[in-house]
This record gives structure tokens, sequence and C-alpha cells, in this order.
């Protein structure tokens, strides 16, 4: 399946994926950021229970320098 | 104004309780070590973050900014900077609220043009709206306008951020008269927002009646930022106290000599 990550496409293998799962894939777990997925905020007690399919835009953000 | 009272002299914004009445930024530096270093020696409490796309792909061990400025040590303000729209500010700060677990304090900053970096108001008070129903509580960088100004407090914003000139201008405190209303009618705080350029700028401010100041580029971009950092704590205390204090009338074109004139030799 084909998503856009941050304006990217990436393919991923399979028809669906957590947003814990693609955190481990972009090995970003355990770094603090905040994930939408089609304009949605996804709660982080979500991000073992829902799925991210294809065709799906996910923002992926953090916090960094600036005034 | 005697001790005790300067001892109480505390800055409450949104009901919360602040020692230091410097706020500044994080962007600019030329590594975290230095932003860490520059931050502690300004003594800041309150220091502003923006929300940007996380580098995918890149080294995982990739320091942080979270990592040199823990978010149990610093209040985080989130700004909106580069949003050009109220829609884009409302769901970069959905996104900061979400990332801080919950964190409400934002700064909303709505740009009207990428060369002036002016504020966009019509836009800003829109999305101040939104934010305010949404239960943030929003500090607000505005223009120098006093009815603008009146009109963000009263639709809610928990302080008023008027520019003392243009955005990293460093040009200083163009209109202490606009400022000087803008202060005089609001009842909630009311801190300079860009344009400071060094430490007598930020003096003046606090001189003004301001109840703070927000400062990046001043002391990011010194020569030496840690010193300026430093020098800005300093002028901000001194500016503040000279406030408190009440300043002398001004004598226009009449000297006062402050030694007697009775007892001169000869």
């Amino acid at each position: 399946m084909k998503i856009v990550i941050n304006g990217r496409e990436k393919e991923f293998e399979g028809g669906k994926i957590t947003p814990n799962d693609l955190a481990q894939h972009l090995k970003i777990t355990g770094k603090r950021f905040a994930m939408e997925c089609n304009g949605q905020i996804i709660s982080r007690s979500d991000f073992s229970i829902m799925y991210i399919k294809d065709g799906d835009q996910l923002e992926i953000v953090g916090a960094v320098g600036g005034g | 104004m005697d001790k005790f009272e300067l001892k109480c002299d505390e800055l409450i914004i949104a009901g919360q309780p602040f020692k230091s009445r410097l706020l500044v930024g994080t962007g600019k530096y030329r590594d975290f070590k230095e932003t860490r270093a520059a931050i502690d020696a300004s003594g800041a409490e309150i220091v502003t973050v923006a929300i940007r796309r996380t580098n995918i792909g890149q080294d995982a061990k990739e320091p942080s900014l979270l990592e040199f400025l823990p978010p149990n040590q610093y209040t985080y303000l989130p700004n909106t900077a580069g949003c050009y729209s109220a829609d884009d500010a409302i769901r970069t700060l959905r996104l900061a609220r979400e990332l801080l677990n919950g964190h409400t304090l934002v700064k909303l900053e709505v740009l009207g043009d990428p060369d002036t970096l002016f504020p966009n108001v019509v836009e800003t008070l829109s999305a101040a709206k939104i934010l305010i129903k949404e239960g943030f509580d929003v500090m607000v960088y505005t223009s120098d306008d006093p009815i603008i100004a009146k009109q963000l407090e009263d639709i809610g914003c928990c302080a008023i951020m008027p520019l003392a000139s243009l955005i990293g201008s460093g040009m200083g405190i163009l209109n202490p008269y606009n400022l000087e209303i803008i202060i005089e009618n609001a009842s909630v705080p009311v801190f300079v927002d860009a344009g400071v350029g060094t430490a007598s700028d930020a003096a003046i401010a606090m001189e003004l009646g301001c109840d703070g100041v927000l400062m990046n580029t001043a002391i990011a971009t010194a020569k030496n930022p840690i010193m300026m950092a430093g020098a800005m704590k300093k002028a901000i205390e001194a500016g503040r106290q000279a406030f408190l204090s009440g300043r002398m009338d001004k004598n226009l074109y009449n000297a006062a000599p402050s030694s007697p004139t009775k007892g001169l030799i000869g």
C-alpha cells in the first residue's frame, strides 16, 4: 500500500498498519511526536488500535527551535 | 515599592505565576548546547518552540530540542510561526497540544506578508476565537494597534503581544506611544514581541509598563549569545524596577541642581 508521510509517498507491504508499527518502521519510537491522518489528529491512546490504510495522508510533527 | 513588594512582583499568565518577565525563543542558535546555555543565562522560564514536520528516515540518534530543554523544566510556548491563515494556525496548535500532552498555553501568530512578517489581524482574531473556545490559553502576537489589541483581549486572549518593530529586525521600539495606549487599556499582561535589538530596547519596553518581553533573534544572533542573554535579563529587571519606582517628572529646559545652592564658597 502507498501512504503519504509529510508530503512524501512511501510504500509498505500489506494493506494496513498501526501508527505504532509505522513509528517503529520510521525509527521514531520513543521520540516525542504528534500524528495527523487525513487532517484528523490521532490520539496517542489510539496508536496501537487504529489502522493506517492505503492512500492515507499523514503528518508527523515535533517541536523544533523557533521564536 | 519596598523589597517585600518586589518579591511578590510575580507575572501571572492564565493563572500561572512566573518569576521571569523575559520570554525567549529557541531558534537561530548554533546548536542545542548554545540554546540551553543562553536560555539558562537569560533566566527565562517560558520558551517558544515551533511545530514542524519530523525528519523521517534520518539518524534516529540525532539529538532533539526536547532533550536539551526538558519540558518539565521549562514552560513550552508552541507558536504558529509560518502560518498565513487561521486554519493553518489552529491545525498547528491542535497538533502542539497533542504533542505536549494537553498543554494549552500557546502563542498565536498569523502572518500576512512574507517580507515584513506583519500579522494578519483579521485571521488572528478569527483563529483566537476558535482556539479560546477549544480551551487554549492564547498569547497573541499582533500589530501595535490599540483597537485590535483590545478586541483580542475582549474575546479572551490571556496576553496581548504587540510588535515593537518587525520580527527579527532588531529595529527597537518604533512606537512607544501606541504601546503605552495598549498597556493602559489592558487588564491582561502585555508583552513586546518582536523587534528588540539590544538590552536598552528591552529596558525601554519595561519602563513603558510592559509586563514582559519576548525575544529570540537579539539573543541568538548576538556575537556572544550567552552574554547577551545575561544582558537582557538585567535589562528586563532594571526596566521593571524603574517602572515600579515611578520615574521623576521631566523638567523640559529647566535645570535643577542636585547640590545645595546655599553655602557656596566665596
